[in-house]
Formats: structure tokens, sequence, C-alpha cells
């Protein structure tokens, strides 16, 4: 309790402390005048009394500063000193602290943007209640796309009654594409992009309704009104944040849709499951309505019980699975699921990729982090050279070397903390920035934002840095001979000989670290021209691409014939009228749009082969005749025909691949697979009219699987994607395209004009983005280097302009001088070049599963790497060299 | 030159000053350091410096208190004087200080006959 109270005081003493000095002062003041009135008064001479007095007294400097210690808090009260004169320091020399801040802001900032980034992604827990219960149901991966990862509703019923380790399970419609919902307010429809859900999905994730309710059970069942969730971020768009939205009525894909509730803004579906697309508005999905034949429809999510690890999770699964029947009218397909059912954590699912990434970049920032601590630690020796004989002075009188290292630290964190708060000010800027870059397709990212973590990190390497290039220059100053360095008269001196190594030192190691930075950047630079120039199996350019609505329901259509003419009646008038269009070269019709969603049905194999046990089917696309053309793939054999209708004869295209697969097994002539049936598990043959090129269906820089395609007059597309190809720019098409939709369907949703380029720049929008951060990071790294060098080699030349000078008056030329200072740099370089490809061809594993196409030795970008760090290094050390060459014998020869 | 002076240990300044105020009344940190001095016949070496840090400390616990006055020969000075909470401290002080006293002088007399008196 005292000792409370005595902390209370000591804190009101510290802040009182200027008046409770002066009390001390007239204390001691008192003291010595009594001691020396009792010497004289013993008959002592006045001098002698008061020297007497001033011995026993023991030192009145240690006495205040024993009396401060005890009474209030002398560390702080230094500190205070100290900061007061680091910032008197600081602001007396402002280029240099402009200089300083600056290239701290820009570390320190870049270190806390990507933190962030690392945060968001892979360090903290999705943004769900208890997200370390939520896992992933999916096969190990495969190479049908999504129709592989995804269950039927009957595996699912099975799934979730049959296991006992969940708490639930759940799962949303994997093939809404964007733009499937269109809402109909009485002007042109507007396009929206629904999901829909299984009706738990939100118990399950734990999300509650900002307004309204979340799904029940009653929303899904078959006859169930029509209702759907509006995200936070449509409700604010499109319905001007209506406070009163719930319980209203809208005509959503002309149905009457009541809106039962309002998500709230933390719930961001893309963000999560979709990274790069925008959702809108969520919808239950009606498991027992017609999704029941539909097949492969269904993603997993379930969320274990408490307790239940994911071992046993996954041993539990694997159990289950062959119970689980793709259909349960088909007693054959139970068991089809065995070794396709394995949980793995949400988190993992969502950013497990990226981990190789955000380590490769977060190093990278770590990288350019020590370049900026090496670089501060140089100017800081630079000045440390014209301050030692002031740190001599001071040691001279009496400070001890401790208390120099003292106030060199808190010179160090001073700095530190402006670059601190620099950059933590360009990283909200940054974090903001990413934020909003909705077409990057990495998840999580609208969830980005500076949090407590961020800040303490921010504090993390603030003291790490201001410790890492505090330390070599105050250990250098303050262990510096006191003698020596009050004798040293100043720029001419040779006393620094160790001075200098250490700093050649610092900038080897500083070139040495750009290296490393330059070849990771290079090497992912050619990766990404690589998958630029990628044979897609389409031709991107001039090319765009436009969601049609259309009605083909026909009512009481048994077989779906009638349904069929009908679609093929609306679409041979869409499709004459677009391609009459003035500039229009092709257009076609297709269902999904490759790198984006697809989805399988089965294996079709030549007929009369016996099949091979082969779970995973070629790729599913309806199409319309001239969609190849329409996209720029090339057919061997003849394209879909109008004529090839639901009455005649069954036909297919399908890829190379695939093309390649059957014709091992088949005894083609050639084996060439144009012209010749395939079985379709009971349904009538397909028969092969043409052979087409691979197509990269989900991503451009994997392998292209297997493809098939059917004529969307023969087998029921899955909505329409119209691609026009153009003469010119596509954009420019886009008014009078729509224009001639909306007259055929004043239906028609002002649905967005994609240019297929664009999908292109989504699909890599991941790639790039890491590309582009490590590229700015590597350029950041060379330009610190730079600074470094250029740093280092005219402190040199400052120091040695007498030698020189003596040089020069001997005859010298200036050319010789030049060509020797250069030779220094080139030196220096040419070591940290050699350590920095060293380290690099040691490390280059790390980004080998990063690069494509591309050798993570590749000698090409090693060697332009390695040259243009050198070429940078000759040009930072040209400057001063050039300088020096300038030097006037007589006049460096006066200055001293 | 007299014997080499004891060093004094951690706490006893504290005491002694608390002592020295009980005795004496009020008194100023000069007066206080010779009654020290003088009561130990210059046997503890004794910087008078020091006892400012130790009459500081003492304030803070609220075991003295102190305010300005005017010494015999008319000097302005800060004076001390004890409180009650000081007397209860220096009370329990003094006798912690005689069962130390006490230890020490019995493990200082220790003879060899107490050896291997345990089996």
């Amino acid at each position: 309790m005292s000792e409370t109270l005595r902390l209370l005081k000591r804190i009101w003493a510290f802040i009182r402390r200027r008046p409770l000095d002066a009390d001390l002062e007239a204390e001691l003041a008192a003291h010595l005048q009594m001691a020396i009135d009792d010497n004289i008064a013993r008959g002592l001479s006045p001098s002698e009394a008061r020297r007497i007095a001033l011995i026993s007294i023991g030192g009145m400097e240690q006495a205040r500063y024993r009396h401060r210690e005890v009474r209030g808090f002398m560390n702080l009260d230094i500190l205070l000193q100290d900061l007061k004169y680091t910032l008197r320091k600081l602001w007396r020399d402002p280029s240099f602290t402009v200089v300083a801040g600056l290239i701290l802001a820009l570390a320190i900032g870049a270190n806390i943007a990507v933190f962030s980034v690392v945060n968001t992604l892979l360090l903290r827990p999705l943004p769900f209640h208890n997200a370390q219960e939520l896992v992933w149901i999916a096969p190990p991966p495969t190479k049908c796309g999504l129709s592989c990862a995804t269950y039927s509703t009957d595996a699912y019923d099975e799934f979730r009654a049959g296991t006992r380790s969940y708490q639930d399970v759940t799962g949303y419609f994997a093939f809404s594409s964007a733009g499937n919902l269109s809402l109909n307010l009485g002007g042109a429809p507007i396009p929206a992009t629904s999901i829909d859900v299984i009706q738990n999905f939100f118990q399950l994730l734990g999300v509650h309704a900002q307004m309204g309710r979340v799904f029940t059970p009653d929303d899904a069942r078959n006859g169930a009104a029509p209702v759907v969730l509006l995200t936070h971020a449509w409700w604010k768009r499109q319905f001007n944040a209506d406070p009163n939205i719930v319980g209203k009525t809208f005509d959503m894909n002309g149905q009457q849709t009541t809106v039962i509730g309002v998500l709230p803004a933390s719930f961001d579906f893309g963000a999560v499951f979709a990274p790069g697309t925008k959702v809108d508005a969520i919808t239950p999905l009606n498991l027992y309505g017609p999704p029941r034949d539909w097949g492969n429809i269904i993603t997993m999510i379930g969320r274990m019980k408490p307790g239940v690890t994911l071992g046993q999770a996954v041993e539990e699964a694997a159990r289950v699975a062959p119970h689980m029947c793709w259909n349960n009218k088909h007693p054959e397909t139970c068991g089809d699921y065995k070794g396709a059912v394995v949980p793995v954590p949400l988190k993992d699912y969502i950013s497990g990729k990226l981990r190789r990434s955000l380590v490769v970049l977060w190093c990278a920032v770590g990288a350019i982090l020590l370049i900026a601590c090496v670089n501060l630690s140089n100017l800081l020796l630079a000045r440390a050279a014209s301050r030692a004989k002031e740190f001599a002075m001071r040691g001279a009188l009496g400070a001890s070397r401790g208390r120099i290292v003292r106030q060199l630290l808190t010179e160090s964190l001073v700095l530190s903390a402006i670059g601190a708060i620099l950059g933590f000010m360009l990283a909200a800027v940054l974090v903001q920035w990413l934020a909003h870059q909705g077409a990057i397709a990495l998840p999580l990212l609208s969830t980005l934002h500076l949090d407590g973590a961020a800040l303490g990190w921010t504090v993390l390497i603030a003291v790490f840095a201001a410790t890492i290039f505090g330390l070599v220059p105050g250990l250098r100053m303050a262990g510096g001979n006191v003698y020596e360095s009050l004798k040293d008269a100043g720029p001419g001196a040779t006393a620094s000989r160790k001075h200098e190594r250490i700093r050649s030192v610092l900038v080897v190691t500083e070139v040495a670290l750009a290296c490393m930075l330059l070849v990771g950047a290079g090497l992912l630079l050619r990766s990404f021209m690589n998958v630029l120039n990628v044979d897609l199996g389409f031709e991107p350019d001039r090319a765009a691409a436009i969601k049609v609505d259309y009605d083909a329901n026909v009512p009481n259509d048994k077989d779906g014939s009638l349904s069929a003419q009908k679609l093929s009646v609306i679409f041979q008038q869409i499709l004459s009228r677009v391609s009459a269009l003035p500039g229009v070269e092709a257009a076609g019709v297709v269902d999904y749009l490759p790198l984006g969603q697809n989805r399988a049905w089965g294996l079709p194999f030549p007929k009369g082969v016996k099949r091979p046990k082969i779970d995973t089917g070629p790729l599913v696309y309806v199409i319309s005749p001239g969609y190849m053309r329409a996209m720029g793939t090339s057919i061997r054999g003849r394209d879909f025909a109008w004529s090839d209708g639901p009455k005649s004869e069954q036909v297919v295209m399908i890829n190379k691949s695939f093309a390649k697969f059957l014709a091992g097994y088949a005894d083609w002539p050639n084996g060439d697979a144009v012209g010749h049936p395939l079985a379709n598990g009971g349904g009538p043959d397909l028969h092969i009219v043409g052979v087409v090129d691979d197509v990269h269906e989900e991503n451009v820089d994997g392998e292209a699987g297997w493809q098939i395609y059917y004529p969307m007059t023969q087998a029921s597309p899955n909505g329409a994607e119209l691609v026009v190809r153009t003469r010119m720019q596509p954009s420019a098409f886009a008014g009078s395209v729509l224009a001639t939709l909306r007259e055929m369907n004043p239906k028609q949703p002002a649905a967005e004009f994609k240019p297929i380029r664009m999908l292109v720049a989504h699909a890599v929008s991941g790639r790039q983005f890491f590309m582009l951060l490590v590229v700015s990071f590597a350029t950041l790294g060379l330009l610190l280097a730079a600074l470094g060098i250029y740093g280092v080699i005219s402190y040199t030349v400052t120091r040695q302009t007498q030698e020189i000078g003596i040089r020069m008056a001997l005859g010298a030329s200036a050319g010789h001088v030049r060509r020797q200072i250069l030779t220094a740099t080139l030196r220096l370089a040419l070591i940290g070049v050699v350590l920095g490809v060293g380290a690099s061809i040691a490390g280059a594993r790390l980004i080998a599963a990063l690069l494509f196409g591309t050798s993570p030795w590749d000698v090409a970008t090693y060697g332009s790497m390695a040259m243009l760090l050198l070429l940078i290094a000759a040009l930072s050390g040209y400057i001063p060299a050039f300088r020096a060459s300038r030097i006037n014998p007589t006049v460096a020869l006066r200055t001293n | 030159m007299s014997p080499e002076k004891l060093d004094l240990l951690q706490g006893t300044l504290d005491l002694m000053v608390l002592q020295t105020l009980t005795v004496m009344g009020s008194m100023h940190g000069y007066g206080i350091a010779r009654r020290i001095e003088q009561v130990s016949a210059d046997e503890v070496l004794l910087n008078q410096g020091t006892i400012y840090a130790s009459l500081v400390r003492l304030e803070q616990r609220g075991w003295i208190s102190s305010n300005w006055g005017t010494s015999d020969n008319n000097r302005k000075a800060k004076f001390y004087s004890i409180t009650a909470a000081g007397r209860r401290q220096l009370v329990a002080d003094a006798r912690h200080w005689e069962r130390l006293k006490d230890v020490m002088e019995r493990v200082l007399t220790m003879d060899d006959s107490a050896e291997g008196a345990d089996a």
C-alpha cells in the first residue's frame, strides 16, 4: 500500500522536478554553508573550511544525482533530455533527417502493408465464429474441375446423416454464374449475381443478419415463397440502404421475391469463396426440387464439433464416403465418392495455395527492411565521423560509455519512430487501395485493414530496425579512443581505415540483398511474361462476351425437344442479327466461358471398347455453331450446324487432349478421332465431328484438361454467353450489341460487355499482383543500394580530397583518378553481386514453385540482373568519381 | 590515519535517520548527518550528501515530514521531523536489527563443539 503511495509521489515528484530541484539546491547550499560555519568556528581558514565541507559532503553532484534517483524517475528524465537533444540535432540537419525518414518510411510502410496481407490471409482466423472448426470437404485436386469438387444432393444428405464429427454440414450451389439474377424495377432489368446456399449456411458459419433474418428450413421447401438475402454492399448500392427493405417484394428473375434480411458488411461471400467476384444476393437452395437430379452441384462445408480433431474428421469422411451415392435411384453409383471426400481446414482451402507466394513476399519486404537498415547504418556512420569529436568531448567530461550509447540509441529510435509513423500512414494508403482492388482474384482482400496486430508489428519492426541500424555506429562511436578522436584533425586524417572497412562491408551486404531481390523479381517477371504468352487455345484479343437472357421454356415439353427447337430459333436469330452488325467478324454462344466455371457429365468412351475404371470425365461446354470461330479456336473436322437438331444424329467436338487420351484405347486409323462414335452411358451415341485446340479452362498457368462440346440444339445449355469477335476494339460494340439484344428481348438486362482479354487478366491477376509487388520491392532495393554505394564512395572521395590532390599535383590525370574510384566502386559491387547470386542460387528453391516456364536458375535472368546491378553501381560511383577528377590540387592542398 | 571506515549496509542509513530524529526532534539534513557522524564516532563512511537521498525516500514513504525554518545561527534550512508512522516503522526496524544482531552474534561466536551434534 505504502509502495503504491510512494509510486504516486514519485510520479508527482517527476512532474514537479523543477521546483523540487530548486528546493534541493537551497537545502544543499544551506548544508554547505552550515558546514563551513562550523569549520570556521573550529578555527579553519575560510578556504580550508570550504574545502573540508565539500569533502565531507562527498560531491555535490553525486548528492544531487542520488537524491533525484530516489525522488523521481531519473531514467525518464535522461530520456527526455536525450530526446530533446536528438530532436534539436535532427532539426539542424534536415537533409539527413528527410532522407533517413523517407528510407525508413518506405521500408517500414512496405513491411506493414505486406504484414497486413499476410495477417489477413494466413495468420488471422477467417472472419467467422470459431473459424478453426470449419472444414472444406472436397476430393483431392483433379483434372475435371468443379464437377469433381462438388457432390450431388443425395451424397450430401448421406454425408450429413452418416457423420458424427460435425455440428452440421452445409454447402452452396457451385455453378451460379455472374449476372444470373435480373432485378426488374420497371426500367431495363438490372443484372446481379446471386448464390444459392443450403438453408443452414449462415447458421453454420455463425453469420447473423444485420437486419431481418437468415434462412430457415421453410425457405427451402418445395413450394416455398421465393425469398432473398441482400449483401450489405448491394443493399447500399442498389437500394440506397433502405432501412425498411425487409419484407419488401421485388421482381427477380420474373418471380416476386421477398427480401427477408440484409447481411452484415463483414460477410463477403466473394472474398471468401470466390475471390475476385462480387456476389449481390443469396438465395436458398431447394435440395428437394429439381437440383435432386442435377448431379454434382454442391460444395460441402462442415463445422466440426468442439474437440473433434481434423484427423478424426478425415477418418470418418473416408468411412462414410463409400456409402454415398451419386444418385440413390442408381445403386451402381454408390461408392463413386470413395476416396473423394476429404475435409481440409477451410482456411487452408482458401489461402493455402498462397502460402508460398506470401512467404516470398514477406522475405522480399524483410530484405527491403534490412537494406534500409544497412543504408541508415551507413548514413549514421558518415555522421559519426563528423560527430566523433562531440562524443569524445562528452566522454572527457565524464559521460560514461553506456550513457553515450544510450544517447545514440535514442537517436536511432527517434529516427525509427519518424519512419514508423510515416510508414504507417503509407501502409494505410496502400492497404486501403488494395482492399478496393476487387478485380484481383485473391481471397479475403476486401477484408484487408490495419488493425492492432499491424500496429504491434509496426512497433516491433521499428524497434528492430533502430537496434540494427543504431548498433554498429553506436558501438563504433562509443568504443572510439577519446584521445585519438580529439587529436584527429578531420578530413585528410587516416585514422578511419577501420571505419571505412565497416562501411564497405555494409555496402556489400546491401548490394547482395538487392541482388537477391532483383533475381527473385526477374524470375517472377519472366514467369509472368511466359504466362502471358501461353497459347490459351483461343484468341483473347478483339473479342468480348455478354450474358444473354432467353426464355426457352415450352410448357408440357416431355423430352425437351420443343424447348431445344425454340432455343435454336432464338439463337439463330440473335446470332444472325449480331453477325450482321458492321465490324463484327463472328459471333457464337457458349454456356460457360473459359477461365471461369465449368462442369463435367461423366466419361463418353469409344464405342465397343471396354472402359477403364476412371472417375473423371471431360469438362462440358454447350455451344452454338460459330462459337469456335468467335473465340478463335481452330477446328479440325466441321463446326456444329443449326441442322444438328434434337432429332438428328448426336454430335460432339472434343479437344486434342481428350482425343489423344481416347485414341490410346480406340482403334482409330492414324489416331484420328473425327468421324468416330462415342458410347455415352446408355444414351444415344455421340459422333465426333471435330477436334479442337486445348483451351485453358480453369487457369492460364495450368495444364489444359479434357473438354467436350455439345451443340446447344441437342443438349441444354446452362445459361448463354454471347461471344462477339470484332475487327476493332470490342468495347466500341457494347452499345450496339446490347441494343440488338434488347430489341429482340426487352427483358435482356444491361449485362456487362466483358472483353475476353479481361477474363485472362482476371485469371492471372493473382500472379500479376505478386509479381508487381516483388518487382516494386526490388526496384526500391536497387534504389537504396545505389544510394548506399553513392554515399560510401562520395564519403571516401571527400576524405581523400587531399590525397587525390597530392596525386594530381604529382601528375595523375583526371581520367586516372576517375578510373581508380570507379574500380573501387565496381569491386564493392562485384563482391556484393557474387554473394547475392550465390545466395540466390541457394535460395531459389523457395520460389521455384511460383515460377512458370522458367528455371529457378535461369542464366539469362541472373546474368541480366547482375549486369543491371553493376551498371547502377557504376552510375552511382561515377558522380563522386567525376567530382574527384575535378579536384583542384592547389585548393585541395591548401584546405588543411 | 584512522583505520578503514565501515561501509553502510543498505537500509541502515534510513534507520539511523529515523532514530536520530526520534531523539533530537526536528532537525535539518546537516544536523542529522553531523549527529550520525558524532554518534558513530566517525566509524562509518558517510558522505553527508547521501543523507538527502535517504530523506526524500523516508518522506515519500510518509515516515518523516519536512518544512522550511531557521537554524540556530539564523540560516534558512529545511527541518525534518518523524511522523507517527515513522515511529512505528522505527520500532519494527529496530526489532528487526536486534534479531539480526543476535543471529550474527550467535553465528560468529559459534565454536566447533556443536559440530557433529547431529548424527
